[in-house]
C-alpha cells in the first residue's frame, strides 16, 4: 500500500478551497455527532473506564497546609488498613504543578516543597478506590508550614513583568497620557475578575500500564496527546516513543486538560513500582485544588475618544497571578491589541506571585476576562458620550490592525452588530437605566463585541482508503465534546465523495500521526486542514488511477467520475491507498490579523427587592469563516455563552486569605450555571470565508462564545437597574446597596 | 470512606435496636454519603431504614396530615393534599436541591441535613461542629453563606433545609420512636438546638431514636408562600428564604406564621416577628416592625453582612404580596 504525504505551510492565503467544488454536500450541514449514539449508550470509553483484571486504585494525598516543607509522611496507619497495597511517593518525580498546554517539557516536579494548599504529595494504592481513599486520609503529613503569599490586593506593588508567552507582556505606542489629556471623552475604570475553574464534567484521571519492554501506556483525560506525551516522557525520564497516550473520549477540558496533571505521573510511577495497572481519578475537590485555575485579574482600562466618539487612546493595564517560578500569565489584553482603533495604545501585564493553585489556560484565555473590562469600558464611554453602545462600536471599526498595521484576514463585526441589533429588537432598549420595570423586576438590555484570535497549530492526519471503499481517518487529535469526530468525517467524506457512514474516524491515540490537540479554538482549522490535505493527496492518487487530472475528478457516493465514465472507489484503491496530510503555521499569521468576531445581545431581569439577576433573552451573531457543521458550531457558541453568563453572575473560586486554600472546592458552592439560569440562546452565523486562515476557510469558534459574553450581561444589568458593577461575579450582594429602598 | 457495618431494618423497632449503638440511619443518603466519603462523618454502622413501611401520607383526626418519614421530597411536594392545603410546604420542597436529589431525599432525612459551611466539609479545617473543641475557621474565614441569627462563639453555621423552614412555619411535630419503645412527639420548635458550646449536637434526638413521621396540624388560615433568594435559579442553597402564612380579618392581620432559612443556625422562627404583625393593619409600618423584630439580634461576620438588609427586603416583599399591600 502506498502512502504519500501532503504538507502545507500557511505562508499565504489559499484562494480556492476544494470544499467549494466538491459535491458530497456534507459541509456546513447541521449533522448529528457520529459519536453521539456511542456516548448515550455508554460505549464511548473515557480514560477512567478501561478495565484491567489486576487494576489497582490510587488516591492522592493532599498537603493540608498552604506553604512550607514536608518533613515526612507517617504511613503506618494507612498501610495497616485492609486492601492497602502501598503508599507511593517519589518526591523528586511527582508533579508539584500541572503543565501548561503545548509545552514539551515536564512541569514543575518535586513535592518536598509545598507551594499551595492541597498540593498532591503521595499516592495511596489499594485494591479498591474506597480503600485507597480511606487510607489516604490516614496518612499523616509531618510538615513545617510557613507563611505564603495569600493577599493578592496587598501585593500589587510587588508585581513583576513576566516573560513573553502567547503575547508580549507589555506593548506601547503613541502617547497614552497625552492622548487622554487631549481626549474629548475619557474613561478610567478598574475591573476585577476572580479565579475560576473550568469545571469540566469528566474528572481528571489516568490509568497507567507498562509493558515488558518498559513502554508506558497512559489512558488519560487529556486535550493534547502529542505534547502531553512529551511532557510525560520528560517527567519520567523516558524517550517519547516509550510513551503512548490514549484519549479517545474526553468529557470536557476547557483548557484544564491541555497539559498533564499530577495524577498522571503518580499513576505511572506507582504502576511501574507495583507491576500492575494503576488508576488514579481525582475527586472534584482535587480537580479544583490541584489542577489549574484561570487567574484572577485586576484591570485598569483607560479610553480616550474624540468629540465624534472615535477612540484615540486605548490603555489596558493588568495584574494577574501565578505560582512562584511559573511563567504563564493570563493574556488579558490579547484582543485589546487589535479590536479598536486609536493611535495611543498601551497593554501591560504584571504578575503577582501567589501561593495559589497553578494559573493556566481556561476557555478563551485573555478574552474571556479582558473583554469584560474593555467592553465594559466601551459601554461606559457610550453612556458618557450619549450615543448608543452599538453605534459607538460601529464608529470604531478600524481599517486595519492598529498596532501591526496589517489587514484583517476577515472581519464582519459591523455586520454582526447591525444584524444582531435588528434581530434582537435593540431599538426598544431605553438609553436611560432603570426605566423599564415589570412588577418587582427591572428589565434591561446589553451588548458587547466578541472576538477571539484565530490560531493554527501544526497538525497531521492519515487517511486510508480501504479496498472495500471506505475511509479511515487517524490522528491523535482529540474530541473533547466539540464535535471533532464529526467534522473530520465530514471533511474526509466531502473531499473523497463518501457518505458519512463510509468514513471512520479514530482519534486520541499517539500511535497515530500527531494532531493539533484541542485548545485555543484551533482544532477544526488545524486538524481539519490536515485531513483536507490528506484527502487532497488521495484525490491525486485516485485521479491517477482514473487516468485523469485531479481537477477533472468528481467524487460522489463512493464513485469516481471523470471523462464520462464512473468507477467505484473500491476498484480504484487496489490493496489500499493512504496519505498523510500535515499543516504548519507560516507567514500568513504575521501578514494578516486573524480573528473570529461576533456580537452578543442580552436581556436581563434584575429583582428590585433582592438583586437576583436572571438572563431572559440572548442572541449572538457570529462570523467565524466557513461553518463546518452548523449544529456542533451552534453548540460550541451556546456552551461558550453559558460560560460567559456563569462568569458574569456566579463563578468565583474563593481563596482563603489565611492559607490560600480554595474554600468552595465543589460544585455545590462553585456555582456554574444550571439549566434554569440559561434562557434559549439564539445563535446566528453570518456567511464568511477566510482565505488567510486555512484551505477550509474556517476560523476558530469554540472560545468565541465566552468572549465578551459576560460584558453583555454586565451592561444589561446596568441598563436594567442603574448599578454598574465592575467586579465579577455580579452577585446580588454587590447590587443591593444600589437598588431602591423597598 | 471508612469501613462500616451495615444492617437492614425490617421494622422501626429493629431499626432502633440496631441504631442505638453508634449506628446512623440511612434512607435517601443524599447528604450522609457525601459526608462519609469526605470522612466528615465516620459511622461505625449504617442502619438501612429505606424498606420500612413509612412512606404514606395519611389524614389525621385534627385535620392535619401524618407524613411518613420515608416519603420522598418529590412525592410530598406533589401530593394533592399538600399542594392544596400546605402550598408553602410544596413550594419550599420544590425550591430545594434538584429533581434527582428530591427523588431520593426523604422527609425525615431532610430535617437532619448538615450545614453547608465550607469549613465543616474540609477535614483539614477547624470546625467545632465536626470536631468539638477544634475551633471555628468560618467565623473569620469566608462566611458569605453562614448565619446571622442564633450563632455562638463556637459556630456560625446555617441549617440548609428549605423543607424544614416551611415545616417550622406550619408548626410541624416530629414523631419518633425511642429505643425504650417510647414514642415522642417533638414540636419542631423544640427539635433543633442552638449551637452554644456544643454545635455538634444539632437536635434533641437521643441515640437510636428514629423519626417515623412528621405531623402537620390543620392548615393555617390565610394565604401562604415560600420565597427563596439564591445565587442561581436552581440547585443553590438559600441566602435568605421566607416561609409565611398570613390571614387578614376586618382589615387587620389576624394570624401570621413566619419562618426563615439561610439566616439562622436552625430553621428560624421568632414569635416577636408574628407579634409585630398580628392585630395590626397590613402595611409598611407593621412590616418594618416585623423586620426590626426579626433582625434585632442579627450579627454579620463580614461577607454575610448583606443577609441582614436582604432579609428585611425579602420579608417586606413577601408580606406585601400576601396581604396585597402596595408600598
Amino acid at each position: 500500500m502506498s502512502e504519500d504525504t501532503n504538507t502545507l505551510t500557511m505562508d499565504k492565503p489559499v484562494e480556492q478551497s476544494l470544499l467549494d467544488t466538491s459535491v458530497q454536500e456534507l459541509i456546513g450541514k447541521p449533522l448529528d455527532r457520529i459519536d453521539g449514539p456511542a456516548k448515550v449508550a455508554g460505549r464511548a470509553t473515557y480514560a477512567a473506564e478501561y478495565g484491567f483484571d489486576n487494576l489497582a486504585y490510587g488516591f492522592l494525598v493532599r498537603a493540608p497546609f498552604g506553604f512550607g516543607d514536608v518533613d515526612g509522611l507517617d504511613t503506618e496507619a494507612a498501610l495497616a488498613l485492609p486492601d492497602v497495597i502501598d503508599v507511593v511517593s517519589d518526591v523528586e518525580t511527582f508533579l508539584r504543578n500541572s503543565q501548561q498546554g503545548g509545552e514539551t517539557k515536564a512541569p514543575t516536579q518535586g513535592v518536598s516543597r509545598v507551594d499551595y494548599f492541597g498540593q498532591p504529595l503521595a499516592l495511596v494504592v489499594a485494591e479498591s478506590y474506597e480503600a485507597a481513599r480511606d487510607a489516604a486520609a490516614a496518612v499523616r503529613v509531618r510538615h513545617s508550614a510557613g507563611v505564603g503569599e495569600w493577599d493578592f490586593d496587598g501585593r500589587l506593588d510587588e508585581a513583576t513583568t513576566p516573560p513573553p508567552s502567547q503575547i508580549k507582556p507589555k506593548t506601547e505606542q503613541g502617547d497614552v497620557e497625552q492622548g487622554l489629556t487631549d481626549a474629548a471623552f475619557t474613561i478610567d475604570a478598574t475591573y476585577a475578575t476572580p479565579s475560576q475553574n473550568s469545571a469540566a464534567m469528566e474528572l481528571h484521571g489516568s490509568i497507567a500500564t507498562w509493558d515488558a519492554e518498559g513502554k508506558l501506556t497512559l489512558y488519560g483525560a487529556l486535550q493534547m496527546p502529542a505534547s502531553d506525551r512529551l511532557q510525560l516522557a520528560d517527567a519520567l525520564g523516558l524517550k517519547a516513543d516509550q510513551v503512548r497516550i490514549v484519549a479517545k473520549y474526553v468529557g470536557g477540558g476547557f483548557g484544564s486538560k491541555l497539559g498533564i496533571a499530577p495524577e498522571s505521573v503518580a499513576a505511572a510511577v506507582a504502576s511501574k513500582k507495583l507491576g500492575r495497572p494503576v488508576k488514579v481519578v481525582m475527586t472534584r475537590h482535587q480537580v479544583f485544588e490541584a489542577t489549574v485555575r484561570r487567574s484572577n485579574t485586576r484591570q485598569r482600562v483607560r479610553l480616550g475618544a474624540d468629540a465624534n466618539g472615535r477612540l484615540t487612546t486605548v490603555s489596558h493595564e493588568n495584574h494577574v497571578s501565578n505560582l512562584p517560578d511559573e511563567d504563564y500569565f493570563e493574556p488579558v489584553g490579547v484582543s485589546t491589541h487589535f479590536l479598536y482603533p486609536g493611535e495611543n495604545r498601551r497593554v501591560t501585564h504584571e504578575q503577582v506571585v501567589m501561593n495559589w493553585t497553578l494559573a493556566g489556560s481556561m476557555r478563551a484565555p485573555g478574552e474571556a476576562v479582558g473583554m469584560f473590562a474593555i467592553e465594559g469600558a466601551m459601554d461606559e464611554l457610550a453612556e458618557q458620550i450619549g450615543i448608543d453602545p452599538v453605534e459607538l462600536r460601529l464608529r470604531n471599526e478600524p481599517e486595519q490592525d492598529p498596532e501591526k498595521k496589517v489587514p484583517y484576514s476577515s472581519r464582519h463585526l459591523s455586520q454582526c452588530l447591525r444584524e444582531g441589533a435588528e434581530r434582537f429588537g435593540w431599538s426598544e432598549r431605553s438609553a436611560t437605566p432603570a426605566t423599564r420595570r415589570e412588577g418587582e423586576w427591572f428589565v434591561g438590555m446589553g451588548v458587547a463585541t466578541a472576538t477571539r484570535t484565530n490560531m493554527l497549530q501544526k497538525s497531521s492526519a492519515r487517511i486510508t482508503l480501504t479496498p472495500s471503499g471506505t475511509a479511515l481517518v487517524e490522528t491523535d487529535m482529540t474530541d473533547i465534546g466539540t464535535g471533532t469526530y464529526t467534522i473530520l468525517a465530514q471533511i474526509a467524506g466531502e473531499l473523497l465523495g463518501l457518505p458519512l457512514d463510509k468514513v471512520e474516524v479514530r482519534l486520541g491515540d499517539t500511535d497515530a500521526p500527531p494532531g493539533a490537540g484541542s485548545g485555543g479554538s484551533w482544532g477544526a482549522g488545524s486538524s481539519g486542514t490536515s485531513v483536507y490535505l490528506a484527502a487532497e493527496q488521495l484525490r491525486t492518487q485516485l485521479a491517477k488511477a482514473m487516468d485523469c487530472d485531479a481537477e477533472e475528478l468528481t467524487l460522489k457516493d463512493g464513485q469516481a467520475i471523470a471523462r464520462n465514465h464512473s468507477r467505484p472507489l473500491s476498484e480504484l484503491v487496489g490493496t489500499g491507498m493512504s496519505a498523510v496530510g500535515t499543516v504548519r503555521p507560516g507567514k500568513a499569521e504575521k501578514q494578516s490579523n486573524q480573528a473570529s468576531y461576533g456580537a452578543h445581545f442580552c436581556e436581563v431581569r434584575v429583582n428590585a427587592t433582592t438583586g437576583e439577576v436572571r438572563v431572559s433573552r440572548w442572541l449572538s451573531t457570529v462570523a467565524a469563516g466557513r461553518i463546518l457543521n452548523e449544529k456542533t458550531a451552534r453548540s460550541q457558541v451556546i456552551g461558550g455563552v453559558t460560560f460567559g453568563i456563569g462568569a458574569a453572575l456566579t463563578e468565583e473560586l474563593v481563596h482563603d486569605p489565611r492559607d490560600g486554600r480554595i474554600v468552595n472546592n465543589d460544585l455545590a458552592e462553585y456555582h456554574v450555571p444550571v439549566n434554569a439560569d440559561i434562557p434559549p440562546l439564539e445563535v446566528v452565523f453570518l456567511p464568511e470565508r477566510d482565505h488567510w486562515a486555512n484551505p477550509l476557510h474556517a476560523k476558530g469558534l469554540g472560545e468565541l462564545g465566552i468572549s465578551g459574553a459576560g460584558a453583555a450581561v454586565a451592561a444589561a444589568i446596568y441598563n436594567a437597574c442603574g448599578v454598574r458593577v465592575r467586579d465579577f461575579p455580579i452577585t446580588l450582594d454587590k447590587l443591593l446597596p444600589g437598588l431602591p429602598p423597598v | 470512606m471508612k469501613s462500616f457495618a451495615f444492617a437492614q431494618a425490617d421494622t422501626p423497632e429493629t431499626a432502633v435496636a440496631e441504631g442505638v449503638a453508634a449506628g446512623r440511619f440511612i434512607a435517601g443518603g443524599t447528604n450522609l454519603i457525601d459526608l462519609m466519603k469526605l470522612q466528615v462523618e465516620t459511622p461505625a454502622k449504617l442502619v438501612d431504614i429505606s424498606r420500612l413501611d413509612l412512606s404514606d401520607i395519611e389524614e389525621s383526626e385534627d385535620g392535619g396530615l401524618l407524613i411518613g418519614a420515608l416519603v420522598p421530597n418529590s412525592d410530598l411536594a406533589a401530593d394533592p393534599r399538600v399542594r392544596e392545603r400546605y402550598p408553602v410546604l410544596s413550594r419550599a420542597l420544590l425550591a430545594g436541591a434538584s429533581g434527582q436529589l428530591r427523588n431520593k431525599a426523604t422527609t425525615g432525612g431532610n430535617l437532619l441535613q448538615r450545614t453547608r459551611c465550607y469549613y465543616f466539609y474540609d477535614v483539614d479545617a477547624r470546625c467545632n461542629k465536626r470536631v468539638p473543641g477544634s475551633g471555628c475557621d468560618g467565623r473569620e474565614g469566608f462566611n458569605r453563606i453562614l448565619a446571622v441569627l442564633g450563632t455562638s462563639e463556637a459556630c456560625i453555621a446555617t441549617h440548609p433545609s428549605d423543607m424544614a423552614v416551611a415545616m417550622r412555619a406550619l408548626d410541624a411535630v416530629v414523631v419518633t420512636l425511642g429505643h425504650d419503645g417510647d414514642r415522642r412527639r417533638i414540636p419542631l420548635s423544640d427539635f433543633y438546638r442552638l449551637p452554644g458550646d456544643t454545635p455538634h449536637l444539632e437536635t434533641v434526638l437521643r441515640p437510636g431514636e428514629l423519626i417515623t413521621h412528621v405531623a402537620l396540624p390543620a392548615p393555617p388560615a390565610g394565604r401562604s408562600t415560600y420565597r427563596k433568594v439564591r445565587d442561581r435559579a436552581s440547585y443553590a442553597f438559600a441566602l435568605v428564604s421566607v416561609a409565611a402564612t398570613v390571614a387578614i380579618e376586618d382589615g387587620r392581620i389576624s394570624a401570621a406564621q413566619l419562618a426563615f432559612g439561610g439566616l439562622g443556625s436552625q430553621p428560624w422562627r421568632d414569635p416577636a416577628v408574628e407579634a409585630a404583625l398580628v392585630g395590626h393593619a397590613p402595611g409598611d409600618a407593621a412590616f418594618n416592625a416585623a423586620a426590626d423584630a426579626l433582625l434585632a439580634e442579627a450579627k454579620g461576620f463580614g461577607h454575610n453582612d448583606f443577609k441582614i438588609p436582604l432579609a428585611r427586603r425579602t420579608l417586606i416583599a413577601v408580606l406585601r404580596e400576601l396581604t396585597e399591600t402596595e408600598a
